[in-house]
């Protein structure tokens, strides 16, 4: 019966497979999309900050020398020194991680909870869509940040803590998402084939209609990576987070904040710049990101 | 044709720039229109047909530009005109009527102010007589009650409904040209006759030249002068649409028309001739070549393919699939609805209630194929989804191989070991696939759910057997659907739909979005699985001249009941009921050779 038609290749004969193909895919969307790839420079950049930070700084970022106290940039301190003599530079460099890590894992744990609750809300219906839209209504009639600041001062002082008032304030973002892109996508012929091939309701939510959603997923995980960092930040800065003297931006531009009138600047800049390039980063990758991962592109 | 033609486009070549480079999408194409003349340009989909019109309003998309050649318009060069002029040119001289109406009318304003915005942009009236203007033009279309439909927004009209207003939005400024890309693709088989006799005899009232645009050979030949037949870009004929029919030039054109669906024919007619003579079908697949319909008279032939068939009487008595007063009900959802059950405490009155099936009654016997034919929201689909069990009935019985199955809650019979003996094709190939699910692990998904083969291999092999089966070549396995033709999506579709051996398939239209030439090998591959596999079809469709070549009976429906059912020869032959004589006179009768 092949004889009936003749096979018409629409993707030519000559194709790449596997792990080759989606290298070959992000270099073509990079080279693109300069802004796109500048953004990917800046996470390498951060990422390896977070990986090798310790190891890489030439200072211990905790030893205090009073003799250097307040010193400005220089070359021995890049950064010049606080008021407790500590090298800046290592500072901020050290603090990558504890702030990378913040974002990372509130992010993951509000896909988990916002994303999975907005896909069951948009794919059942009725009473779970009800339940999950009034907890995200209730969520978002507090302005965010008391909010953050409330579950934090409740909870206790801990990076733990800050993890789960960042992974709450930003429930209805995902649930929302997620809701409106499965509800779309709720009788789809696909879905309904998936029916009919005898899979369980929590099998095509799971392994037909998740994985169709991730794309718009990982454009809002990027988007909002840059929020929690600056959540976390600002937690910090008003002492409801990460403790002195351990490095964190947002402590550390605290800190800085009451030498700026006498003229200290350094010690806020440095820190307030690295939060600022962390978000602008995570920011700009979410396009990016969208036209790697979507399958339709990948032609 | 005149010396001075209306439109002349010459040796127009259209490239469009992608990632892999220049794509010519049009290559050296010469049409030209008189003056009153209606143009069809045919092709099927990827023949550059609507690229040429969209060249013609330069309304390319921005990676698309014109490379060659020049297009005039009564003297004008498109080509070198500015974008002012050409947006003077757009709406008052050459108009456009689009495939999808609802598409093409802003959804959140009246029709009305819809027409009277065109008559403004092109200062054709003055402020006070605007809407006089407006409601007139609504009456050219033949709308009934125009002053009320004035207010009307297009989600209170219906398709062809819709389309008329499209169509006087365009005809409002009196254009020279209309071009009809697809106008009635989607409409139902008499709304689309309704349509094109309102175009043909609006144009040629006003004596303008039409260029319609479209994939059916049939139609283009019933309503124009002459035809232009496209493939890949390129113009293969150009002939009168008598002369078309009678010596067709071009080997295309004849596999087009081959493979148009019409009477006298049989499945295997559809397709090309040199490959029918280089393949002769095999033995099982010979039955096939009488038409369909001779198959359940000849009851020998069709019982020593298939073991399963139990003799004559107790076939009628004992079918696969007995339907019985059928009802689906669905509460109306109007605004008024909404408020009195806000406002008051009185239950719903009666009339709120809308029967889409209204109590149907039918049988589908081992082996047979029964055609369900009506036009849309004729309660088809929803009678099609509550056999497969994907929806619950309000009442009746639907008995199944002997087990009632109408008893069972849909969510509970997608585990059940009955699943596998009904399945469904569907009818849009693109979305009925997961787009992150290859062919092969679309296929794979019903047998790791349902079947009973494990392990990788195993899977893989079965995979490779059925894309053999449906003759989609294994290479292709491992693509996504985006990576696949129509025609190869609607082969995984199949593919899956028989992957567990059902006795009973669903055919959800499964050719509605494909052209023609595919659909006469889907169409044929259907038959010869039904053959092979001795499975019953329920074939739901709006297209009478399918389901003749298709089905051994035909169901008629109406509004959700049953108006008409018979063997095909009967049903379509000699119609007794007024409304299938209606569907059947609205079939666009192309002017055939003799055979």
């Amino acid at each position: 019966m092949s004889a009936v038609l003749p096979a018409v290749d629409p993707a030519g004969p000559a194709r790449t497979s596997g792990l080759a193909a989606i290298f070959e895919h992000t270099r073509y969307v990079l080279g693109e999309n300069r802004v796109t790839a500048f953004a990917f420079g800046l996470l390498v950049i951060i990422l390896f900050a977070a990986i090798f930070g310790p190891y890489i700084v030439p200072y211990d970022p905790l030893a205090s020398d009073t003799a250097a106290a307040l010193k400005p940039p220089s070359a021995a301190h890049w950064f010049g020194t606080d008021q407790l003599g500590r090298d800046i530079f290592s500072r901020v460099v050290v603090a990558t991680r504890l702030d990378t890590f913040i974002a990372v894992a509130s992010v993951a744990l509000v896909f988990l909870m916002g994303g999975l609750a907005g896909i069951a809300a948009g794919y059942f219906g009725g009473w779970t869509d009800r339940i999950v839209g009034r907890v995200a209504d209730t969520i978002m009639a507090f302005p965010l940040f008391v909010l953050a600041m409330g579950i934090v001062a409740a909870l206790g002082n801990t990076v733990q803590n800050i993890i789960i008032a960042t992974a709450i304030v930003n429930f209805p973002l995902y649930a929302r998402v997620a809701r409106a892109e499965a509800n779309v996508r709720r009788n789809a012929g696909f879905v309904q084939a998936a029916r009919l091939s005898g899979n369980g309701e929590l099998r095509i939510l799971l392994v037909h209609i998740l994985p169709n959603i991730m794309p718009i997923m990982i454009v809002q995980m990027s988007l909002t990576m840059g929020y929690a960092i600056l959540n976390a930040a600002g937690l910090s800065f008003i002492g409801l987070g990460v403790r002195p003297p351990m490095a964190e931006w947002g402590i550390m531009v605290a800190e800085g904040a009451s030498f700026m009138v006498s003229g200290e600047w350094w010690i806020a800049l440095f820190p307030g710049l690295a939060l600022m390039i962390a978000v602008f980063c995570f920011n700009l990758l979410g396009d990016g990101l969208r036209d790697i991962v979507d399958p339709q592109r990948r032609t | 044709m005149t010396a001075q033609p209306l439109l002349d486009v010459h040796d127009l070549t259209v490239e469009f720039s992608t990632r892999r480079g220049i794509v010519k999408a049009v290559q050296n194409v010469n049409i030209s229109v008189a003056k009153g003349e209606t143009l069809g340009i045919v092709g099927e989909s990827g023949s550059g047909k609507s690229v040429t019109s969209y060249a013609v309003m330069r309304i390319l998309d921005r990676a698309g530009r014109i490379a060659e050649g020049s297009v005039m318009f009564s003297g004008i060069d498109v080509k070198a005109a500015t974008e002012n002029e050409m947006r003077d040119l757009r709406g008052r001289e050459i108009s456009m009527i689009f495939q999808n109406p609802r598409a093409a009318l802003n959804p959140i304003r009246k029709v009305g102010d819809q027409i009277e915005d065109v008559l403004r942009q092109h200062v054709q009236s003055a402020a006070s007589d605007r809407g006089e203007k407006a409601i007139e033009a609504l009456e050219q279309v033949k709308i009934a009650r125009p002053r009320e439909r004035y207010h009307a927004y297009p989600f209170e009209l219906s398709g062809g409904m819709c389309q008329r207003v499209v169509i006087a939005l365009a005809l409002a400024c009196n254009p020279q040209l209309l071009i009809a890309d697809e106008p009635t693709t989607g409409l139902d088989v008499t709304t689309q006759k309704a349509v094109m006799d309102l175009i043909v005899e609006l144009t040629k009232r006003r004596h303008m030249s039409t260029i319609l645009i479209t994939h059916d050979l049939g139609l283009a030949a019933a309503y124009c002068d002459r035809v232009v037949v496209m493939e890949k870009g390129r113009v293969v004929e150009t002939a009168k649409s008598a002369d078309i029919f009678a010596k067709p030039e071009h080997a295309y054109t004849r596999k087009l028309m081959r493979a148009t669906p019409r009477i006298g024919v049989s499945l295997r007619d559809l397709l090309p001739e040199e490959e029918g003579a280089q393949a002769p079908p095999p033995p099982s697949v010979m039955a096939g070549l009488d038409p369909a319909i001779h198959q359940s008279s000849n009851d020998s032939s069709s019982e020593a393919m298939d073991p399963r068939v139990k003799p004559g009487g107790d076939d009628i008595t004992k079918p696969l699939l007995l339907v019985e007063k059928l009802v689906k009900e669905y509460p109306r959802q109007g605004a008024s609805a909404v408020l009195s059950k806000l406002f008051s405490r009185k239950p719903p009155v009666e009339a709120e209630i809308f029967r889409a099936v209204d109590g149907i009654s039918f049988t589908v016997g081992h082996g047979e194929s029964v055609g369900l034919v009506g036009e849309s929201g004729c309660g088809k689909s929803t009678t099609s989804m509550m056999v497969m069990r994907l929806l619950d009935q309000t009442s009746g019985r639907i008995a199944f191989d002997g087990e009632e199955i109408g008893a069972i809650m849909p969510q509970a019979f997608a585990r059940l070991p009955l699943r596998k003996s009904i399945q469904m094709v569907f009818q849009d190939p693109t979305d009925s696939l997961n787009p992150r699910f290859t062919a092969a692990r679309a296929i794979a998904d019903p047998i790791m759910q349902l079947g009973d083969i494990r392990g990788r291999d195993a899977l893989r092999a079965r995979c490779e057997e059925l894309a053999g089966l449906v003759g989609l070549p294994v290479n292709l396995l491992d693509r996504f659907p985006h990576q696949l033709s129509g025609g190869q999506k609607a082969r995984v579709g199949i593919a899956r739909a028989i992957a567990l051996h059902p006795k009973l398939v669903i055919l959800d239209e499964p050719t509605a979005a494909l052209d023609v030439s595919v659909q006469a090998v889907v169409l044929n591959l259907l038959q010869d699985l039904k053959q092979s596999m001795g499975m019953s079809y329920l074939f739901v469709s709006h297209d009478l001249n399918v389901v003749r070549l298709l089905c051994d009976r035909v169901i008629v429906m109406r509004a959700g009941r049953i108006v008409e059912q018979g063997s095909s020869e009967s049903v379509l032959g000699d119609p007794k009921d007024a409304y299938t004589k209606e569907l059947l006179t609205a079939i666009p009768h192309p002017p055939l050779p003799v055979h």
